[in-house]
């Protein structure tokens, strides 16, 4: 009897046959907001190091409805980003504390403290 | 709840068809049944010619690996009361060829589990009269997950990089390499890193964690796999940044 | 097969993940929501003086260049998963990512 595998073929659109890779497509392109962000912020910075007038132009540019828009688009993926990333951190780094291995939840939970106290510091700076 | 079950099987002869097809079969329903039960009775009662893999029915072999309306499950573990009397698709494991009907071509991986050289590799030679290995119930805490595995490929069927590549190492063979790069008897990270830490190993995942939603012993391959990039790493820039350091 | 030099790429994008996730939110708050509310004004001479310093440099550079690389890599992956995995697709990807952190780090340098 010969043998005859068959192989099926993988379709470029496999992602939207489940729900779990869908999630997934979600999540990789939180990238692509970040990266346009930080395309924003680096023209900031040039902006900055062009003068006083370059950078009150950088600031009432960031003020108008079309970049709030997209800077609210930017949150929405970029908050997205941070709350998978913190969900997985724990299985990069499994912690045995007093021989006891440290729960996921309480990773996640430092993570969501991190996060807060850094947004903290950040905001009293600019704010001050 | 229904008197009977209807499955559509994925069927495969190649000696006769040039392409896999479905085929309906309608079986009766049984309380605590499972989907293998109901293949069972289709090779039983109603076709004979139906291949597919299994042996112990109590998902510790790991045979009985197959898509169950697009879920990888082992059919021995999926219960014909949770599909609510609907249609149950079943197919053989994604990303295979497909050899007859359920059974996949499974030789890949064979390779690929050896070639991570899942044995303990000692770190020194320790001849007989210097005793056995002890090991603390922590130094076994750091791997036992590890050792779960059943080799059933669940874990390939739902992975998209190996749908997407062929030779990708995989999330069985990289959790098992895992498995003695933690074992304290172990001194083989370096000799296993030649497959694990290259270009068609640990580097190919991105993380999807699919490998770890189904795997039906717990393992997490998808946490091994992360913790395997962050030690490679490690290694890589300790050996260009101290050289002779070990 | 062989070890990979792969850590290269994917320390700072793991860097960049985390940098991302702990600080880009609250940098897009400011300058997507407060600062067009009027809540918050970060004056020139203020913003040149933390630039000016070494650290302030440090900080803005890492802030900046860390997930820019993050969002690069990952983009290049998720463009392999989707089929376009040519020397295109990494150019564009690795190549924004190059232009954004020496943009920055010239902007940095300059203030």
């Amino acid at each position: 009897m010969s043998r005859r595998p068959y192989v099926r073929k993988v379709e470029r659109s496999w992602w939207l046959a489940h729900p779990r890779y869908v999630a997934y497509m979600v999540r990789e392109i939180t990238s692509l907001f970040i990266v346009l962000y930080c395309a924003l912020l680096v023209v900031g910075l040039v902006r900055l190091a062009q003068g006083p007038a370059a950078w009150e132009g950088f600031v009432a540019a960031v003020s108008s409805p079309v970049n709030v828009v997209f800077q609210l688009g930017c949150l929405a993926f970029a908050t997205y980003h941070s709350v998978t990333w913190f969900a997985v951190t724990p299985k990069a780094m499994p912690l045995v504390l007093k021989g006891e291995r440290v729960p996921s939840k309480t990773i996640v939970a430092a993570h969501y403290v991190a996060w807060a106290a850094v947004s903290l510091v950040v905001l009293v700076a600019v704010g001050n | 709840m229904s008197q009977t079950i209807t499955i559509e099987v994925l069927r495969y002869r190649p000696e006769t068809d040039a392409e896999p097809f479905f085929q309906t079969y309608t079986v009766p329903h049984l309380e605590d049944g499972v989907v293998l039960d109901a293949l069972n009775y289709v090779k039983d009662h109603i076709d004979p010619t139906l291949s597919y893999r299994w042996s112990c029915h109590m998902a510790v072999c790991g045979s009985c690996g197959m898509m169950i309306n697009g879920e990888p499950k082992l059919s021995c573990h999926a219960f014909l009361r949770d599909y609510g009397g609907r249609v149950i698709r079943v197919e053989p494991l994604d990303h295979f060829p497909i050899e007859r009907d359920l059974v996949i071509v499974m030789e890949s991986f064979i390779d690929k589990l050896s070639s991570v050289k899942p044995y303990v590799i000692p770190k020194a030679e320790k001849p007989i009269e210097q005793g056995e290995y002890l090991q603390t119930p922590l130094q076994l805490m750091a791997f036992k997950q590890y050792t779960q595995c059943i080799n059933c490929l669940l874990c390939y069927a739902a992975c998209p990089q190996i749908a997407l590549n062929d030779d990708f190492v995989g999330p069985a063979a990289l959790a098992l390499a895992h498995r003695y790069n933690l074992d304290s008897r172990d001194g083989g990270k370096g000799e296993r890193a030649d497959v694990v830490a290259s270009n068609q190993g640990i580097w190919e995942c991105t993380f999807v964690g699919a490998c770890s939603e189904v795997c039906p012993k717990h393992v997490d391959p998808a946490a091994a796999i992360q913790q395997t990039k962050i030690s490679a790493s490690l290694d890589w820039f300790k050996a260009r940044l101290l050289p002779g350091a070990n | 097969m062989t070890a990979s030099n792969k850590p290269l790429l994917w320390v700072p994008f793991a860097a960049g993940g985390l940098v991302a996730a702990l600080i880009v939110p609250v940098l897009i708050l400011i300058t997507g929501v407060l600062v067009p509310l009027g809540l918050v004004h970060g004056p020139h001479d203020r913003m040149a003086a933390f630039a000016h310093n070494p650290v302030g440099k440090l900080i803005l550079f890492a802030v900046v260049a860390l997930p820019a690389w993050h969002g690069a890599h990952r983009l290049r992956m998720t463009a392999q998963d989707l089929g376009f995995g040519g020397i295109v697709i990494k150019g564009a990807c690795y190549g924004s990512a190059a232009v954004i952190i020496a943009t920055a780090a010239v902007a940095l340098l300059a203030v």
